[in-house]
């Protein structure tokens, strides 16, 4: 295993090659949401009611700047197109001649852009969120910790077997970009992204709370805002260790049985 | 038994045949034509520890699928195969530690970091003890006079000094066995010796069976003592190298350049003509006759630059071997 702990610093170490204006870049990141929360406002004076959708206006703000957090955690840039681009022009050729295992590769990879990502992010997002201080609930205590890290872990866990499998398709078709630019927009209103899901009429919500997309912004942002009672804390990190399974299992399988295909076609 | 064993070898693709034109694509949307291409077509050999062996034969020969089938990256449609006991496609991580695959112009190294930190990676991923990868590492960027190159990113790299780098990291984890797929294409001459010469020593001192395939002769000539010629999937010829230029390069192709306003008025006395362009003129000649005719020229005309050369492959294969096979056209 250690061979992957080493992945992960080299990949560390070619992030910081690129060192863009990383501070003003994710600063810069938070202006769309100047937007939406404008608009909620008007929402708000217009419905003329303290609450809509379960959140009070203070609380909505709250709610975007915590799917930041969430989508920070979930988001797995290119890595669908990385994984069909490999398999489309040979890429994949020196993972089948290492002795080294594609998915965990991936998986080290991510991980180690992910905690870079944090480690620099920290300021900016410490920044906004202390200027928005007056929106957001106190610091959790204690006992919310372990909560709020599993969620989040898993949110990175679930955003990274669902692109995965989705790259994986491209052992299938040629061009996986439909397929991703098809998910990507189902993420966005079916996740909670656009806005929180308590505002979609009850059958809806009932469905949408049978795919994965919800788990992965929607029920873990509602952790963070504290929203959510144990039992029901319980119940969604429940869920979304399912659905990360299931997807890694997926995966696996689609990753066996693709490459089955692929070296029957030449690599 | 043999360290590669290879028993009826057969691979046939089925490549999808696009119509042409704007109704042709859209028909093959509802019914797609295929062909059946023949890459390999039944090969036996086997090759013991240490040889060093080179696979000729034109493009399209079968060279590259046969060695992507001993590297376990596609199966066969039927035969046989063991490297060092292993059925390659299984991908067993205990045989992908004993060999490495080279592939002339494709890179295994990180684009964006110092090969450095590649071999870093190698080490880990092969498990390799500091001490034996110092030592190696220190060895071959001696051998290939890439120390100071180490710290450079590979992208800022020429294309010889990768190919070096990648050839070092295909040994940093010492392989039994090399698979070479033209390795010295689009290299300068230089870099092409280089390379060669790290290879023949490395063979030499560490006993490593290498696999070579080439359509350059020279690549051939210099490394390998065994040859297989391979044309449209069959294995025409195994055996030393020496034996195919004897019996089957009878001539050599020479150009003549000629001064300027020295064109001879009629080409009778320079033996049979290729091609003729201004000043040059490309002939060919029996091996025999090539120092005497080239001597007697030289004293009668001007001539620039004379160059003396072997027959491409292509042209000896199809000479002597066109009648005994049929062409599958099959891709490499």
């Amino acid at each position: 295993m250690r061979k992957y702990w080493v992945v992960f610093r080299v990949a560390l170490a070619e992030r910081l090659v690129y060192r863009a204006d990383f501070f003003i870049s994710t600063l810069l990141m938070f202006i769309p949401i100047i937007t939406t929360i404008l608009l909620w406002r008007a929402i708000y004076d217009g419905a003329g009611t303290a609450e809509v959708g379960g959140l009070a206006y203070q609380q909505m703000v709250a709610y975007y700047l915590f799917v930041m957090i969430t989508r920070a955690f979930g988001s797995m840039p290119r890595l669908a197109s990385d994984i069909s681009g490999d398999i489309r022009d040979g890429g994949l050729r020196k993972y089948l001649l290492q002795p080294i295992d594609y998915l965990s590769y991936h998986m080290a990879l991510r991980g180690a852009h992910k905690l870079i990502y944090w480690v620099m992010a920290t300021l900016p997002y410490g920044f906004v969120f202390w200027l928005c201080r007056g929106f957001l609930p106190g610091w959790p205590g204690w006992s919310e910790w372990p909560a709020i890290a599993a969620t989040l872990m898993l949110v990175f866990f679930l955003g990274y077997a669902m692109n995965c499998l989705i790259g994986l398709l491209g052992f299938w078709f040629l061009e996986v970009a439909s397929f991703i630019h098809v998910v990507m927009t189902a993420q966005y209103f079916l996740s909670g992204h656009m806005f929180p899901l308590s505002l979609l009429p009850d059958s809806v919500r009932a469905f949408v709370t049978y795919l994965p997309f919800a788990y992965e912004t929607y029920y873990p942002t509602l952790i963070l805002l504290r929203q959510l009672a144990p039992d029901e804390i319980q119940r969604v990190l429940l869920v979304q260790a399912a659905w990360v399974i299931v997807l890694l299992l997926a995966s696996r399988v689609a990753w066996r049985r693709g490459l089955r295909r692929y070296a029957a076609y030449g690599g | 038994m043999a360290e590669i064993e290879v028993k009826g070898l057969r691979k046939i693709y089925r490549v999808h045949q696009k119509p042409q034109g704007l109704m042709g694509s859209i028909r093959s949307l509802f019914r797609r034509r295929y062909k059946m291409v023949n890459a390999v077509d039944g090969i036996t050999f086997g090759i013991e520890t240490g040889e060093m062996v080179g696979f000729l034969g034109p493009n399209g020969a079968g060279k590259t699928t046969t060695l992507k089938v001993l590297s376990g990256l596609i199966y066969p449609t039927e035969g046989e195969v063991r490297v060092l006991g292993y059925v390659p496609w299984e991908r067993k991580n205990a045989y992908r530690r004993q060999f490495a695959l080279l592939m002339g112009q494709k890179n295994q190294l990180w684009w964006d970091l110092p090969a450095s930190e590649s071999f870093r990676l190698h080490k880990e991923i092969y498990a390799i003890e500091d001490a034996q990868f110092e030592r190696v590492q220190g060895t071959l960027t001696e051998l290939l006079n890439v120390k100071d190159l180490l710290n450079q990113p590979v992208r800022e790299l020429s294309l010889g000094e990768r190919m070096k780098m990648e050839l070092i990291a295909a040994l940093l984890h010492s392989p039994r066995i090399l698979f070479l797929d033209e390795p010295t294409i689009g290299l300068d001459v230089v870099a092409q010796a280089s390379i060669r010469r790290c290879l023949r020593e490395y063979n030499r001192d560490q006993k490593v069976t290498v696999l070579l395939t080439s359509h350059y002769m020279q690549d051939v000539e210099a490394l390998c003592d065994r040859v297989l010629v391979i044309n449209h999937g069959k294995l025409i010829h195994d055996g030393p190298l020496a034996d195919i230029v004897k019996r089957f390069a009878r001539h050599k192709v020479v150009t003549l350049r000629f001064h300027d306003g020295a064109w001879p008025q009629g080409f009778d006395d320079l033996g049979e003509v290729v091609s003729e362009q201004r000043p040059k003129v490309t002939l060919r000649w029996p091996r025999e006759a090539v120092a005497e005719r080239a001597g007697r020229l030289l004293n009668r005309y001007a001539i620039d630059d004379i160059t003396v050369e072997d027959p491409p492959i292509e042209e000896l294969i199809g000479q002597v071997f066109g009648s005994e096979t049929k062409p599958g056209g099959a891709p490499s």
